[in-house]
């Protein structure tokens, strides 16, 4: 990962661009894996996008006198104790991973790039700070971290968000921290220094391209880890609050009924384990294609 | 050592390497690369061979394709390596039969010191290992030994420093263990890739005389991969120069220092300094870079860079070896009249 | 090496220091004191406390000092042995502790060390057998440990071994010390769902790691030596490929942490994730607070112990 930002990496890469690009997608899609992620996520954006079009119940509706139905033509995964519709509350379920998924990375990507950049240009003492809490919050289990952060901030989407955020941030911070560190070393920032022109935007124009591949393959393969610690969360019940459709609490919800109607809590269980499989597909993919160093070692 | 004219005597032979018509290529992403393409040379017993060309030319590829340690994607794809009356390609490259040769007949010493030494492990476990593996001696017998090899090629109370590791040890120093290690077992031949590339000059001329005597005390031959002329031509009894994965000439020492014939290896002699001419010749570099060993033409592949190739280089697929005036001098070049002024 | 293990245990205490003051801190953020918040859930079943009566309460657990100084006496007393007392259970963290943390610890000590066995072996087995049917097994098992949520691993092993065939008990978990072929076939399944996550990890990582140690010089020194396949791993390959494997292990504590409040609540055993989950439904305050940093002090305690050891795996590392 070192030598993308030293100078002879650089130069090798930008001369043949169109090449560089072409190699990239043919490396990245020369796994079928690979193709099977990028159609995952596609079907569960589309999915997520056209969720009232697609699912043939209201997913709150519920229906008491027909609850805990079998999978039939009009239930295809059957009906939940509330009488709901599985299937639809399936479809709904898209919605929920998707605004958590993405919503958190977009947050804590932010704030984390921006508290790493911070710490890698202005060292010392903020350095320190910034990296020691950094330290500490990893020092935390992701998941005990959110269930305290959500213990704090009460359940709910947004609250679900911001918790999975700062339980996420670290990451980042390190990832930049390092990137920034290693640019202000380059001698040339040096000596554009020396002359006095802005050198916190000059950074942030070095550091940026040269964190990109990396930062890349990070958010892909923590938008998984995301929805699998909502789901935990949800499972639990600190999550996303009934009647909202998550698969973590529908999977929960299901578990007494586990012998006689096993669809209740495999159907929403498979459904997370896709799609973080197809996340985890995907960055693979990034990773193996944007760094040939390290193609062909998983 | 010996000194250029008495290096180049002529000396009974007993033949005990014979590579024929050896193949190895490396299928990567951008096709097929030929690494070793049809590499024939014979190396005999206590002599010492050099093998000579710029790096990616195949020189160590081909050494380690008689070792059978040619790393994937690499694949030998055809020829027959014989030593001591068998042909080691027929062996699996894990068969006992192989790993028997490997360490206690046929030793390596690599090139880099600081990458070649297993850096968790003493240096004293990394030479009785094979000592015990080949001689069968016992730990303690094996330890002994170890001291003593340690103390023969030059580290200063080589007792107590069995139990360093790698990290411990200067480069000239861990290139004095890697020696140590090649000629523990008293092996038939060394082959040594650049052993000495990554010192500097004087520890470079220091590590060759002590690599030699250790291989004259075991009575070994010797196969010197490198770059460098300087270093084959004090040393090396027979050269060979190879060039895009072929052999393009081959004789002894003073055939191809004092006649050369192919264009390359006289490109090669213009551009290092000699001690034996008069001062003031320039050095000339040879123009252009090695040729990229993917989908290489069938002319000769040394045509781009050539000074004197005429129209049938450019017509005609490379051609064989062919011998010249000195005993066993061959080179591959249809110019040879041209070159032989 | 004395000075460098020092300087490790100081890092240490002062990521603890952190995760106090981000646990206490965060905690107070909650609007309405620990007292309030206990005397409403009283109300809500019917019982009626007057502010007297709060106001005592709140001087006994000195909620009545200003929250600075509620910390400092907090941390006064963990030093002293004492997490604080629980408003709800009128009982003390620490033995609350005692019974819970047990619990949670067996499982976590038998997954830890089932997930690093099994997956420094098989990632050791696939890289070495590179492209054959055992690495292709071992990647897909990987990958698939590292995306099923736990409870899904928990429902496969209920359904199947617990509701179908009927070979182990659905539920609880009896400490080994008391019941040990009871604490055994209780243990099985939560124990699976506790590894898989961290055996695909190790796995993956042992894989890649091995993979790259291959391509170094010193394996083909090995492998010229003429040593045989077996001796080449084992005495050249797996200590160097082991180096970044042991950093996992402070990861996969975690997410046996993360994993056991999940596990617990599924297979209803009574360890520290389930007194967690309790603790933030009921808010209980003082349970989180001492919770929370007990498992911060464990993965602190384990990271230590990986930074010490490093000197054992690589004689490079001089402890500087």
């Amino acid at each position: 990962m070192n030598d993308v930002s030293t100078t002879p990496a650089v130069e090798t890469i930008a001369a043949p661009r169109v090449n560089e690009w072409k190699r990239f997608l043919r490396v990245f899609f020369q796994r079928k894996l690979v193709i099977v992620g990028v159609a995952v996520i596609l079907i569960w954006v589309l999915t997520a996008i056209f969720a009232p079009l697609i699912a043939p119940y209201d997913p709150n509706l519920q229906n008491l006198k027909e609850n805990l139905q079998p999978p039939s033509s009009e239930h295809w995964v059957g009906t939940d104790n509330m009488g709901r519709d599985v299937f639809s509350r399936l479809v709904y379920g898209t919605r929920t991973a998707l605004y958590v998924g993405f919503g958190t990375v977009i947050v804590s990507a932010i704030i984390g790039m921006i508290l790493g950049l911070l710490a890698g240009y202005l060292g010392g003492v903020v350095n320190a700070i910034i990296m020691r809490i950094m330290d500490a919050l990893m020092g935390f289990p992701m998941l005990i971290l959110a269930l305290l952060l959500a213990a704090v901030l009460g359940g709910g989407l947004q609250n679900v968000i911001i918790a999975l955020s700062i339980a996420t941030i670290p990451g980042y911070t390190r990832l930049m921290c390092a990137e920034t560190l290693s640019v202000r070393e380059n001698e040339y920032i040096m000596a554009q220094r020396a002359i006095g022109s802005k050198s916190f935007r000059t950074m942030v124009r070095h550091v940026l391209p040269n964190a990109f591949q990396p930062l890349l393959v990070l958010i892909t393969t923590m938008i998984g880890n995301v929805i699998l610690a909502e789901a935990g969360l949800s499972f639990i019940g600190i999550g996303i609050q009934p009647p909202g459709a998550a698969w973590g609490s529908m999977a929960s919800a299901g578990i007494r009924d586990l012998g006689t109607l096993p669809w209740l809590c495999f159907a929403p269980s498979l459904a997370i384990a896709v799609v973080v499989f197809a996340f985890n597909m995907v960055g693979d993919g990034l990773r193996d294609a944007l760094d040939p160093k390290l193609r062909g070692t998983l | 050592m010996n000194a250029l004219p008495t290096a180049c005597e002529v000396r009974p032979a007993v033949e005990l390497l014979r590579v024929d018509n050896l193949q190895t290529e490396f299928r990567v992403e951008e096709g097929v690369v030929r690494a070793v393409n049809g590499v024939s040379y014979t190396v005999d017993e206590r002599e010492i061979v050099g093998i000579v060309g710029e790096s990616g030319c195949g020189k160590s590829v081909s050494q380690l394709s008689v070792m059978q340690l040619v790393r994937n994607p690499g694949r030998i794809v055809g020829g027959e390596v014989w030593f001591e009356g068998h042909n080691l390609l027929k062996y699996r490259a894990s068969s006992p039969q192989m790993r028997e040769i490997r360490g206690a007949k046929i030793s390596m010493i690599f090139q880099e010191p600081m990458t070649s030494l297993n850096p968790v492990l003493t240096i004293g476990r990394q030479l009785t290992e094979s000592l015990e593996l080949h001689l069968g001696m016992t730990k303690k017998e094996a330890r002994a030994r170890a001291a003593e090899l340690l103390d023969s090629v030059g580290i200063p109370s080589a007792q107590s420093r069995l139990d360093d590791y790698p990290h411990q040890f200067s480069g000239g120093m861990r290139q004095r263990v890697m020696i140590a290690i090649g000629v523990a077992c008293r092996p038939k031949m060394v082959i040594a890739d650049e052993p000495t590339t990554a010192l500097d000059c004087t520890t470079q001329a220091q590590l060759l005389e002590l690599m030699l005597s250790s291989i004259e005390g075991c009575q070994g031959a010797l196969v010197l991969v490198t770059h460098n002329l300087g270093v084959v031509a004090r040393y090396a009894h027979r050269i060979y120069i190879m060039y895009a994965g072929r052999i393009v000439e081959q004789g002894l020492c003073r055939d191809i220092f004092y006649r050369p014939r192919h264009p390359y290896t006289i490109g090669l002699l213009k551009s290092v300094p000699r001690l034996d001419e008069e001062r003031g010749r320039r050095l000339v570099p040879i123009d252009g870079t090695p040729p990229n060993l993917i989908d290489l033409p069938p002319t000769c592949a040394f045509l781009p860079r050539c000074a004197v190739a005429g129209e049938r280089c450019r017509l005609e697929p490379w051609p064989e070896l062919e011998p010249i005036d000195g005993e066993g001098h061959m080179a591959r070049c249809y110019m040879m009249e041209a070159t032989g002024e | 090496m004395t000075t460098y293990i020092i300087r490790r245990v100081l890092w240490g205490v002062v990521v603890l220091f952190i995760v106090s003051l981000i646990v206490f801190f965060s905690l107070r953020l909650i609007p309405g004191d620990p007292v309030q918040i206990w005397a409403g859930q009283q109300m809500g079943s019917g019982g009626s406390l007057s502010e007297e009566m709060l106001d005592q309460l709140r001087a006994k657990h000195g909620l009545d000092k200003p929250v600075p100084i509620q910390y400092l006496n907090w941390v006064k007393g963990i030093f002293q042995g004492d997490l604080g007392e629980s408003i709800r259970y009128k009982d003390d963290v620490g033995t609350i502790l005692k019974q819970r943390l047990p619990v949670t610890l067996v499982l976590g000590l038998v997954a830890t060390v089932l997930s690093t066995v099994l997956g420094i072996f098989f990632g050791l087995v696939a890289a070495i057998r590179r492209g054959k049917w055992i690495d292709t097994l071992v990647t897909i098992l990987s990958y698939v440990g590292l995306c099923i949520p736990v409870f899904l691993a928990a429902f496969i092993l209920m359904y199947i071994f617990a509701l179908k065939l009927r070979w182990l008990p659905f539920i609880g978990f009896e400490l080994p010390w008391n019941n040990f072929g009871k604490s055994l076939r209780q243990g099985i399944m939560p124990i699976i769902c506790l590894a898989v996550t961290p055996l695909a990890v190790t796995a993956r990582q042992m894989r890649s790691s091995v993979l790259e140690v291959n391509n170094m010089d010193y394996v083909r020194t090995a492998w010229s030596k003429g040593l045989r396949e077996r001796v080449v791993v084992t005495r050249h390959v797996l200590k160097n490929s082991l180096i970044p494997v042991i950093t996992l292990l402070g990861i996969s504590i975690g997410i046996i942490f993360g994993g056991s409040v999940i596990v617990e609540q599924v297979f209803n055993i009574p360890g520290m994730g389930r007194m967690l989950v309790d603790a933030i439904f009921q808010r209980d305050y003082v349970i989180i607070q001492g919770g929370t940093l007990v498992i911060a002090f464990m993965i602190v305690l384990v990271n230590l112990i990986v930074d010490i050891s490093y000197g054992w795996f690589d004689p490079r590392i001089r402890y500087e």
